[in-house]
């Protein structure tokens, strides 16, 4: 369903990935982990249509399309998701309205009728019991003030509202109490189906252990340089990265 | 010695109409009013109409706009139309009292069909000032500062007609009264309205003041509104001014304030050609509150100068001022906020804003702050900034699908909404928000649409 090709991305003539390769299947779940600076989220983030970074060379296609062809909306209307690793505050945007717009935009790209409010109002209710997110923050502007683990909480929310087909969690764990950790988890795995697929990204064995990776990839220096299963996410924790770094020195 | 058309200064010839029509000008208006021109129009004549060298002018110069060839309604044609023939607002989705102005003149079919409680008047300034000559000895021409302003004194020159209100003691009109100026005329045309308004003790009203374009003709509205808010009443005007590319639009609001009183006047400049806006406040006795706030959304040659000066002329008084700007395409605007605290105004609390949004790099702002202060135990601060849409929240909504045109309009309506939002009047702010929506979707029309209406284009009153 998506399979990277040598992707190649910079920032000011600064080469930041340096030829990805990833094919994620129906129904995986894949591990990214990697030392801090070395692309994690700059993957993510081009994957997901930032015009921040130049794809310089390389190809990525999702269903057979092309899709660093397709600007970001459409992206997300195909079925990606990016959970950021620091979501954005929005004042002056009600989560109600952005939701409900980006919910009806998905069905007018799949030629649905939008919902009617009190459709929108229940699936808001449904999926807001699936992230055990505080109605309250429903109510307020996209993330505005909300505290580091709510603004995690919401972007899984976000997921549950839009039901992609891959989801990329960036550190979505990161800033998570123990519980909250649970329920993202839980709300991660109620969510997944042999239909979709998962990336996480952390730097942890932890989340791990709640969401079950199939592969672990380890990213370094843009590159991914080494995969194993999810085995190799213990071997991290005990190890840290400084193997690795010599063995890819360059 | 010849005299070419270069030669006349541009001055002259409002003051050679001025000499000419003089007696019609005073057909309509009391005495009272009629008195106040002579001195007026010399003020005018001395300070001659403003350029970029004027302090608070700087950067707009008003000569050019002035310098067009307008006719003039002294004699109100219009008076014997039916507005109904031209203008109908069937929907009315706020309720409220509505009244109609044409070419600033008092429309004399208005029918006010809300009983308003004893002693309230509203109606036409000029036949007010014949029946309640009283009113108008102690308030008519007392705020208006003539002296700073000769497009002020210029209108006071001229002055004919426009909205009275006089609310008494202890009354409170709860519906907002709403005023709809309409410019309607065969030709190009200039007016200048006047309005007064009095507030008197413990009395509360809100007035919801839309100015309108009807005809694709130029226009030079050049407007002066006094309001005169006695001890603890509660005023507020909301000033939609949505006129189509052709329009000049001067419009000067003076307030007086008396203890504990508390204002709210809020320019909102939907679209326009050019707009000058004068907010002046005269908080003149103790513990006085005022909130002065604006809204502007520009876009093509549009350009919106907004000129505030808050007086603290005694102590204890708290103002708060914010201004709020979103330019597209070479729209140019200005804001200009003066606050003065008087050496005696101790315990002054004034706050100032204003935040700015462009769009295009051939937008352009211009943001001055101007406090004088010389009292010391006060509480003052200001602040202004000029940003473009934030790259990083753009990419946030089109990551969840929601499309480039659409993500803009809700950040454009993200930066906007805390104006929006100060408006205190629930019904007049529910139906702002979706005005301002509209604009932002560009959904407005720009000409005819009204706030309470949303009428379409009628043929021959087309958009420019
Ligand atoms: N907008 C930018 N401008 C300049 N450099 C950038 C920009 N964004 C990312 N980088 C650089 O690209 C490199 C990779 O950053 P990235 O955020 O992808 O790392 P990461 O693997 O997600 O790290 P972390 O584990 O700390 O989240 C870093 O050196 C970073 O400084
Ligand atoms: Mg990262």
């Amino acid at each position: 369903m998506l399979e990277i090709k040598d992707l190649h991305a910079k920032i000011d003539d600064k080469e930041i990935l340096r030829g990805i390769n990833l094919t994620v299947k129906p129904g995986e779940v894949h591990a990214i982990m990697g030392p801090n600076g070395s692309g994690k989220s700059t993957l993510s983030s081009v994957l997901a249509g930032s015009e921040v970074f130049d794809v310089s060379e390389g190809s990525a296609s999702f269903y057979g399309k092309d899709l660093l062809d397709m600007p970001a909306e459409d992206r997300a209307r195909e079925g990606l998701f990016y959970s950021f690793q620091y979501p954005v505050e929005i004042p002056g945007v009600s989560m109600v309205n952005f939701m409900r717009t980006a919910v009806n935009e998905h069905r007018k790209y799949n030629e649905l009728k939008p919902y009617t409010a009190s459709e929108f109002l229940k699936l808001m209710r449904e999926k807001k019991k699936l992230v055990e997110i505080d109605s309250n923050l429903t109510n307020r502007s996209v993330n505005e003030g909300f505290s580091g683990g709510e603004k995690k909480k919401n972007e899984i929310f976000q997921m549950a509202m839009l039901q992609p087909k891959v989801a990329i969690l960036d550190e979505t764990d990161s800033g998570l109490d123990i519980d909250a950790l649970r329920i993202v988890a839980n709300g991660v795995n109620k969510l997944k189906s042999e239909n979709n697929a998962t990336i996480v990204i952390t730097h942890y064995q932890r989340l791990l252990d709640h969401i079950v990776p199939d592969f672990v990839h380890v990213l370094y220096k843009g590159r991914i340089v080494m995969s194993a299963g999810k085995e190799l996410a213990h071997e991290l924790e005990e190890k840290g990265y400084d193997w690795i770094k010599k063995q890819f020195e360059d | 010695m010849s005299i070419t058309g270069t030669d006349i200064k541009i001055e002259q010839k409002y003051i050679s109409l001025f000499a000419e029509q003089e007696e019609i000008l005073n057909k309509s208006v009391s005495g009272h009013i009629a008195a106040q021109r002579a001195e007026a129009i010399q003020q005018f004549e001395a300070k001659g109409i403003p350029t970029k060298k004027v302090e608070n002018y700087k950067y707009t110069n008003m000569v050019p706009l002035f310098e067009e060839e307008y006719g003039y309604d002294f004699e109100h044609e219009v008076f014997k139309q039916d507005l109904s023939e031209v203008f109908n607002c069937n929907v009315h989705e706020l309720e409220a009292t509505t009244i109609y102005l044409i070419n600033g003149w008092y429309y004399r079919k208005n029918e006010i069909t809300t009983s308003l409680p004893e002693g309230v008047l509203i109606g036409s300034l000029a036949e007010h000032s014949k029946s309640h000559p009283e009113i108008f000895e102690k308030h008519y021409n007392q705020y208006a500062k003539n002296d700073e302003d000769s497009l002020v004194a210029l209108n006071t020159a001229y002055a004919q007609d426009g909205f009275f209100i006089y609310i008494p003691k202890g009354v409170v009109i709860e519906k907002p009264i709403q005023i709809v100026n309409i410019m309607h005329s065969q030709k190009d045309l200039m007016a200048f309205p006047r309005n007064l308004v009095v507030i008197e003790e413990n009395a509360q009203a809100k007035i919801l003041f839309c100015e309108h374009t009807l005809a694709d003709q130029k226009y030079l509205l050049s407007g002066v509104t006094e309001a005169f808010v006695d001890k603890n009443a509660v005023f507020d005007i909301y000033n939609i001014q949505n006129q189509h590319n052709l329009t000049t639009n001067v419009s000067s609001f003076f307030v007086k304030q008396k203890q504990h009183s508390s204002i709210l006047t809020h320019n909102l400049t939907l679209h326009t050609g050019v707009t000058r806006n004068n907010i002046y406040v005269d908080m003149d006795d103790e513990h006085c509150e005022s909130h002065v706030y604006g809204l502007f959304i520009s876009d093509k040659n549009q350009h919106v100068d907004n000129f505030s000066f808050i007086d603290h002329a005694k102590p204890n008084c708290y103002s708060e001022e914010l201004f709020k700007g979103v330019l597209d395409d070479a729209a140019t605007a200005t804001f200009a906020g003066k606050i003065m605290v008087r050496p005696d105004a101790q315990k002054t609390n004034a706050f100032q804003r204003n935040d700015n949004l462009l769009l295009t790099d051939t937008a352009k702002m211009n943001t001055k702050p101007m406090l004088e202060i010389y009292a010391d135990d006060v509480k003052c601060s200001h602040g202004a900034t000029v940003g473009q849409l934030d790259e990083k929240a753009m990419f946030y909504l089109r990551s969840r699908g929601i499309s480039k045109e659409e993500s803009r309009i809700l950040l454009m309506y993200a930066f906007a909404y805390e104006a929006v939002e100060k408006i205190r009047v629930e019904a007049v702010r529910e139906q702002i928000r979706e005005l301002v929506e509209n604009v932002f979707r560009g959904e407005l029309n720009k000409c005819n649409s009204c706030v309470l209406c949303n009428q379409d284009g009628t043929e021959g009153n087309s958009c420019m």
